[in-house]
């Protein structure tokens, strides 16, 4: 384990944000993904190979969390480390040296206010390198249509942990579907199956955050 | 009668406390993305027609009205303002449907903040946590319920809350989930080990599990938590199995015969309170009752 790309890597994996951070306890002391990421474009390494060891390391821990080998706090610790490393690659964005795959439009369907799942699914997708939009919780059919507008070619998804509120998530595909039929829509969250997502014409379940990030790149 | 809830379960007696509200609360009309708690003060009757069917069921214990009347939760509506008045009215109508003789626990669910975030301090959830227990206390509450807890950072903090607050027995119940490999988790990692001995410290009397599973992955973490403490009583309350896809819905599939069927296999476990939660009726709870009492 040499290269500086390695390194950046086994911290978004291992969620060890900086130097100063005492977690995870044995990298103590230890460079985080903020040092190695500066010091990477410091050498000259190209934007976009630092963007893709973050995604090695998100892709890494995240199928750890799909097999319940971590869980919801290791993974909030990644994205962390993660959030570290695309400050230092913002400018790059910006100038457009490094491009996002695409967009996703992402919310909590009307009614419903839990948001765990959806932030998580937001950062690991967001480290894998789509620019995302979270339109937060409880959000209407008729806000999910207006970022999909403003956001031409996204790909939706869309969330719910309450089996109260899948029938909202229901409507919501249902008038993204008969408005806008060329979009494709994702679906997620504790009480849904694959069925479900069938039911409701949905175009994808993803079970866990590593789920829709697969869904996403063969969809694009 | 002096009602004593921890003098009641160390003398032997099984207890049977209530089932879900939540879905008595959407079939009397509160609509998705309404706030439940404020029901206590809109819809009075309805609330207490929902505690007093659990009464009438037999239940030996009813929670109340008010697991999401942290100022946390409230603020999504814009009522942090009224936690003690949702609060004191959660408690008094399950007071009055419970009369002197049955059990009143106040229910206290999570903040929805996870506090690894940084988007509230310790702080906040504690002083969150205390004014929702004083006021579930003054309602009429004989103990209160921490429960649906998935963290141990929060899962502490309202319990040290509640101390502060009053003096009230407290429960605390955490959700699991059976992992990949077999073993019991909340989703932030935590083992029903870890929540023993860091519930037991923080100074609750009464352990157990809600939600996420039925009786039979709930006699598994009764059977877990005994083989490391073979004396504090564990509560119990158990979803009607584990939800079903079925006729363009989700349900909560066993019939009140059906768990009835493992109560008995769950307090041989060694649970000395049990009910249920998503998916659970008054129905439910009759059948469990006739069981234990025979």
């Amino acid at each position: 384990m040499n290269s500086i790309i390695d390194h950046i890597s086994l911290c978004i994996e291992r969620g060890k944000v900086d130097i100063r951070s005492p977690y995870p306890p044995d990298l103590k002391g230890q460079p985080g993904a903020d040092e190695w990421a500066k010091d990477a474009l410091t050498q000259g390494l190209a934007p976009e190979d630092i963007l893709a060891a973050c995604n090695t390391g998100m892709e890494r821990v995240g199928a750890k969390f799909g097999r319940n080998e971590v869980f919801v706090p290791e993974l909030l610790m990644a994205a962390k480390a993660m959030n570290a490393v695309m400050a230092h690659l913002k400018p790059h964005f910006q100038a457009g040296t490094v491009k996002e795959k695409g967009t996703f439009v992402l919310g909590t369907v009307s009614g419903d206010l839990h948001d765990i799942g959806k932030n998580l699914v937001s950062m690991v997708v967001a480290g894998n390198g789509w620019k995302v939009v979270d339109l937060g919780v409880d959000v209407k059919p008729a806000k999910f249509l207006d970022a999909i507008r403003q956001n031409p070619g996204c790909i939706v998804g869309l969330s719910a942990l309450l089996t109260t509120t899948m029938a909202n998530m229901a409507k919501t595909v249902k008038e993204i579907k008969s408005q806008l039929p060329d979009v494709k829509v994702l679906v997620g969250g504790a009480p849904l199956n694959q069925k479900h997502a069938d039911d409701m014409g949905a175009d994808g379940y993803a079970p866990d955050p590593q789920g829709a990030v697969a869904f996403l790149n063969k969809a694009a | 009668m002096k009602r004593n809830l921890l003098q009641t379960i160390q003398s032997g007696r099984i207890l049977v406390s209530d089932g879900a509200w939540g879905t008595l609360l959407h079939l009397s009309g509160l609509e998705a993305g309404e706030c439940p708690e404020m029901w206590n003060l809109t819809h009075r009757d309805d609330v207490y027609a929902i505690a007093k069917g659990y009464i009438d069921a037999g239940s030996d214990i009813i929670l109340t009205n008010s697991f999401g009347a942290n100022p946390t939760k409230l603020s999504h509506f814009g009522l942090e303002d009224k936690t003690v008045e949702l609060n004191e009215a959660a408690a008094s109508i399950s007071r009055q449907a419970a009369g002197n003789d049955r059990f009143v626990l106040g229910s206290m669910g999570p903040t929805g903040v996870m506090l690894m975030m940084g988007t509230a301090s310790e702080e906040d959830l504690f002083e969150g946590f205390k004014q929702q227990a004083m006021a579930l206390a003054k309602g009429g509450a004989d103990g209160l319920c921490i429960e649906t807890m998935s963290a141990l950072d929060e899962a502490v903090i309202a319990i040290q809350a509640a101390k502060a607050a009053c003096n009230l027995p407290i429960a605390c119940t955490f959700t699991f989930e059976k992992t990949a490999g077999g073993a019991f988790r909340t989703m932030m990692g935590v083992s029903p080990g870890e929540m023993l001995e860091a519930v037991k410290s923080a100074g609750a009397s009464i352990i157990g599990s809600n939600c996420g599973n039925g009786f039979e992955q709930m006699i598994e973490i009764v059977r877990e938590l005994r083989t490391m403490d073979r004396t504090t009583p564990i509560l119990i309350h158990a979803n009607a199995g584990k939800p079903v896809f079925r006729d363009g819905e989700t349900v909560f599939p066993e019939t009140p015969d059906d768990m009835a069927g493992r109560v008995t296999e769950l307090v041989n476990s060694g649970a000395n309170i049990v009910g249920g939660c998503c998916g659970t009726t008054p129905s439910h709870i009759q059948a469990m009752v006739r069981k234990i009492r025979g």
